[in-house]
């Protein structure tokens, strides 16, 4: 490299890191709010890393970029639709806790 | 990038730090008011982290769609289901702490070696479009993406759909089976008022 940079594998770690406490939010959580939260987390996490190899391995074509786009708008449609569901499950059970969720339990 | 390596090490290690320490924040507090503004500090560093990889477009799209819309749908749906309860403590906590944290750390470790163990390929970076990508993103969204770009627009609008439909409160005078009259009471006026600590 004729100019320094920071490494790519920061922008990696970083984005494991995020995607790990992520996954713990994901199955410590009682309340339904922070599950949808700490999906986000995992999905910003991936989008990190998308972006880092679309700049270090993919600079000009940039199609992790692109993919980036895409999946933000997944996460918007999801977000919308989850937080509706979480809206009339609170409806039905006057209860946000994940736990008190277990109609489908085995 | 154009700006030297140091302010760009310091911004990293900023933006870094701010994205880790937030997103423990969030999984960790107790009150999910704060859980929510923290998450969108984490969204924020990272659009940061994005803009020193050379994108301010998705920067930009990041902080519009995550910031402005995700993040104030999230403090909605907790202002609506706000209501303090004492849960139920569960039995076995501990070993699931436990059994959790460990999946988290070995997922953790493995990644991380990854990361660092591998040969990434990486390219020229004399070949890098740099300030030009917003450009280049416009050239793949209407020529080798454009389906899955209108795929894009049919599914937000059926998660629109969705959405309101899911959320929609059912406005009818009377049961349908008995004939009694409804109660349009909201569920979310019998609960305690906001904003008062109780303990």
């Amino acid at each position: 490299m004729n100019f320094e940079s920071i490494p790519l594998q920061a922008f990696l770690i970083v984005s494991s890191m995020l995607f790990c406490i992520g996954i713990w939010g994901l199955l410590n959580s009682r309340n339904a709010v922070r599950v949808l939260m700490s999906i986000e987390l995992m999905l910003n996490a991936v989008n990190i890393n998308l972006m880092a190899f679309s700049s270090y391995i993919d600079n000009n074509l940039i199609q992790g970029q692109v993919f980036t786009i895409f999946v933000i708008t997944v996460a918007a449609a999801e977000a919308a639709v989850g937080l509706a569901i979480l809206l009339s499950l609170y409806r039905n059970r006057v209860t946000v806790d994940m736990e008190s969720f277990n109609l489908l339990k085995w | 990038m154009s700006i030297a390596f140091t302010t760009q090490i310091i911004c990293f290690s900023v933006l870094s730090l701010v994205v880790i320490v937030g997103a423990l924040g969030v999984i960790l507090l107790e009150n999910i008011v704060y859980s929510a503004f923290l998450l969108g500090g984490v969204f924020m560093s990272v659009a940061g982290l994005y803009l020193l990889l050379n994108a301010s477009f998705v920067a930009a799209a990041q902080v519009l769609v995550y910031v402005g819309a995700v993040n104030v749908l999230i403090i909605f749906a907790i202002m609506l289901v706000n209501k303090k309860e004492d849960l139920k403590p569960i039995d076995n906590i501990k070993s699931r702490r436990i059994i959790s944290t460990s999946i988290c750390l070995t997922l953790l470790s493995l990644l991380i070696r990854v990361d660092l163990s591998n040969v990434w390929g990486l390219s020229d970076p004399n070949t890098s479009i740099g300030e030009e990508s917003t450009i280049r993103i416009g050239e793949h969204l209407f020529s080798d993406y454009l389906l899955p770009f209108e795929v894009a627009s049919v599914l937000l609008l059926m998660a629109m759909i969705g959405a309101i439909v899911l959320a929609r409160r059912d406005v009818m005078n009377e049961d349908i089976s008995t004939g009694l009259p409804v109660d349009q009471e909201l569920i979310e006026k019998s609960s305690e008022p906001l904003l008062i600590k109780k303990n």
